[in-house]
């Protein structure tokens, strides 16, 4: 640098970023986004080593850790590796899908209230999978099955129903919220002409609990997962475009009908694939980018924020919901107690928002 | 010489099952301020969101550098051609500079994010529309003047040599309509093609260099303001009788609309026998006072 090149006076954002270049590769971070993210990470490693630790047969931090990197052939390596590592994993990863799933939605319909559970998501997915358990007298592959189906023929029927001219963010709320109480009429209707021990399993599938989720069940859901976090690297961008509106973000040149489905579709894979692993559970979509986005203070929802705030909710929601109360519940109930309230309150906020 | 960039070959276009343009055919002059008038629903917004691609025509071709703009990829679109849409939304809680750099989508990708060609056109866009005060400012604490001026700098970073604007002055009040209007006219001289669907008449003829008259679809007339804006075409186009006079600060046409006031003037001369202002002839104001 001979000094002679005069450097552009910096644009002033308003708040701090980090801007990384190197060759081709260029970003710009926003820098507090990226501290929440780095602190999230430490406390969901955190709640999972806590989550580790806990149980009939009390571990040490350092014995869960020796005994996650093998170093422990003993009981408590097969405790930490066969008994907890699957469910504290699963919190982890359906925390994080469910997060990233509400984030998604939320962003594309401009409305805090649009998460996969308040559109009809979660009912189809619970819906699908109580016709298997009834029907066809359950398994768990052809439960979740059932539950995957549902939570995408409910998506699509609700889009299709929400559709005219493209889809709006409140129509599809309304027409979601909609569907949705049919299908829980359905629902309660199964429930009450199966047989009582069919109808039990159904309830505690229905209730969304970690329990049943072992290595062969979590490996096809982390697959599903990852295939459809992947793409929203690439979306991520135009998710961001749409946020300017239809006519604005088609002038800079989004694909934006195909760019809203393909995000719609990863959005409720997410969702779907969680509640057939796990069940319904609550809450976690509608809270974990709400506040996320009140962390990082930024414009939007950042994914990778409300992300890693829904695996360290459904890690620590799990975690209460099997040591700290007297028996132990589906983590689906602590959710559902925690996320009522903060619904009835998000209610309130809107309706008092909007004359 | 003057050549046309971006041409609309007979196109059709529509919603649902009405048709609104039908085999409408413009040229954008190359470097031309062209602002397209016209009653409500002549289909002058339709006609811009044609030229964008926005409305998918049924019919004809819009061509840019003689290539059907259908087949162009959207960012390569966004390249040439910048919109200013009747409404956008500003996500909440968005700075100034933030929304302004979204301008940048079409020229980035996904592993270049932040190039330092997008800061400078940030940079210089954020200059352009002297927002830089503004720049770390939230969107949503603007007056309707300042946040136009930052749509306008974000269509700006998209760098665009053709910029189409919906209504840019709807909303606001006279001084932020001209002090838009005057930055549009800055943006012209310093070479980008401008196309503005505008309401106010006296506007339209004031800034642009070539007027586009529209009326149930078609094109009226078009040509330079003070040729096209006539009493004549006044009342063809709206079904308003006015009386064009030119603008005593530029000399362009101007319309005053005559509505009912020559009745009411005439009922008041029953009674005073003295009706100056309701002859109906074409005066300079200025003259008409006292």
């Amino acid at each position: 640098m001979t000094g002679t090149r005069t450097r552009p006076e910096p644009i002033d954002f308003g708040a701090a970023h980090v801007v990384m270049r190197r060759g081709s590769l260029s970003a710009r971070l926003h820098l507090r986004t990226l501290v929440v993210c780095l602190a999230l990470t430490v406390a969901v490693a955190v709640a999972a080593i806590v989550a580790l630790c806990l149980g009939d047969l009390p571990l040490s931090p350092a014995e869960v850790v020796a005994g996650l990197f093998g170093a422990d052939d003993g009981l408590s390596g097969t405790v930490v590796r066969e008994w907890r590592l699957p469910r504290t994993t699963a919190a982890v990863l359906f925390g994080l899908a469910l997060g990233v799933s509400g984030a998604v939605l939320q962003t594309l319909t401009a409305n805090p209230l649009a998460s996969p559970d308040v559109v009809g998501i979660s009912s189809g997915s619970y819906t699908g999978g109580l016709i298997v358990i009834v029907l066809l007298g359950g398994g768990f592959a052809a439960t979740a099955t059932g539950a995957l189906i549902g939570g995408l023929a409910t998506a699509a029927a609700v889009y299709l129903l929400a559709y005219r001219r493209g889809v709006q963010g409140f129509r599809l709320i309304i027409v979601g919220i909609g569907v949705g109480a049919m299908l829980a009429a359905l629902s309660t209707y199964l429930l009450l002409r199966a047989r009582v021990e069919v109808a039990m399993t159904a309830t505690a599938w229905g209730a969304g609990s970690l329990t049943p989720v072992g290595w062969p069940q979590l490996v096809p859901a982390a697959v599903v997962i990852v295939a459809a976090l992947f793409p929203l690297v690439v979306l991520s961008r135009p998710l961001q475009q749409l946020e300017l509106g239809d006519d604005a973000s088609h002038a800079l040149g989004v694909t934006v009908e195909r760019s809203r489905l393909a995000l719609l579709v990863c959005a409720v894979a997410l969702t779907a694939v969680v509640t057939a692993a796990a069940g319904p559970i609550a809450f976690v979509s509608l809270a974990a980018p709400q506040i996320a986005r009140r962390l990082t203070g930024g414009a939007g929802i950042s994914l990778a924020a409300a992300g890693l705030l829904g695996a360290l909710l459904l890690t620590v929601s799990d975690t209460v919901a099997q040591h700290a109360l007297p028996v132990p519940f589906p983590v689906g109930v602590i959710t559902v107690v925690i996320g009522g309230c903060y619904l009835v309150w998000l209610l309130v906020r809107e309706a008092r928002r909007t004359p | 010489m003057t050549t046309a960039r971006l041409r609309a070959e007979a196109i059709s276009a529509g919603y649902d099952h009405t048709t609104i343009l039908d085999a409408l055919s413009l040229d954008v002059l190359d470097g031309s301020f062209t602002v397209i008038v016209g009653p409500n629903a002549c289909g002058k917004s339709t006609l811009l969101r044609a030229l964008t691609r926005l409305l998918p025509a049924t019919g004809g071709h819009v061509l840019l550098d003689g290539r059907a703009i259908s087949t162009y990829r959207p960012k390569e679109i966004a390249r040439e051609l910048g919109l200013l849409p009747q409404t956008s939304v500003a996500p909440d809680g968005i700075t100034v500079a933030d929304l302004v750099a979204r301008g940048r989508y079409p020229h980035q990708g996904v592993l270049r994010r932040w190039s330092p060609e997008d800061e400078a056109a940030t940079a210089a866009a954020i200059a352009a529309t002297e927002i830089t005060d503004l720049s770390a400012r939230r969107v949503d604490a603007l007056s309707g003047g300042q946040r136009q001026r930052v749509w306008v700098a974000m269509a700006l970073a998209q760098q665009a040599s053709i910029l189409l604007l919906d209504e840019p002055t709807t909303f606001l009040d006279i001084a932020h309509q001209i002090d838009l209007m005057e930055l549009f006219t800055d943006l012209h001289r310093t070479g980008t093609t401008i196309v503005a669907v505008l309401h106010d008449l006296n506007q339209a003829s004031r800034y642009a260099t070539h007027l586009v008259a529209m009326k149930d679809g078609r094109i009226v007339a078009q040509g330079e303001p003070g040729a096209v804006v006539t009493a004549d075409l006044v009342d063809e186009v709206f079904g308003l009788s006015c009386v064009v006079y030119p603008d005593p600060v530029t000399g362009t046409p101007t319309v005053a609309p005559i509505g009912r006031a020559k009745e009411r003037a005439a009922s008041i001369g029953r009674t005073q026998s003295t009706s100056a202002a309701a002859d109906g002839t074409a005066r300079v104001p200025g003259a008409t006072e006292s």
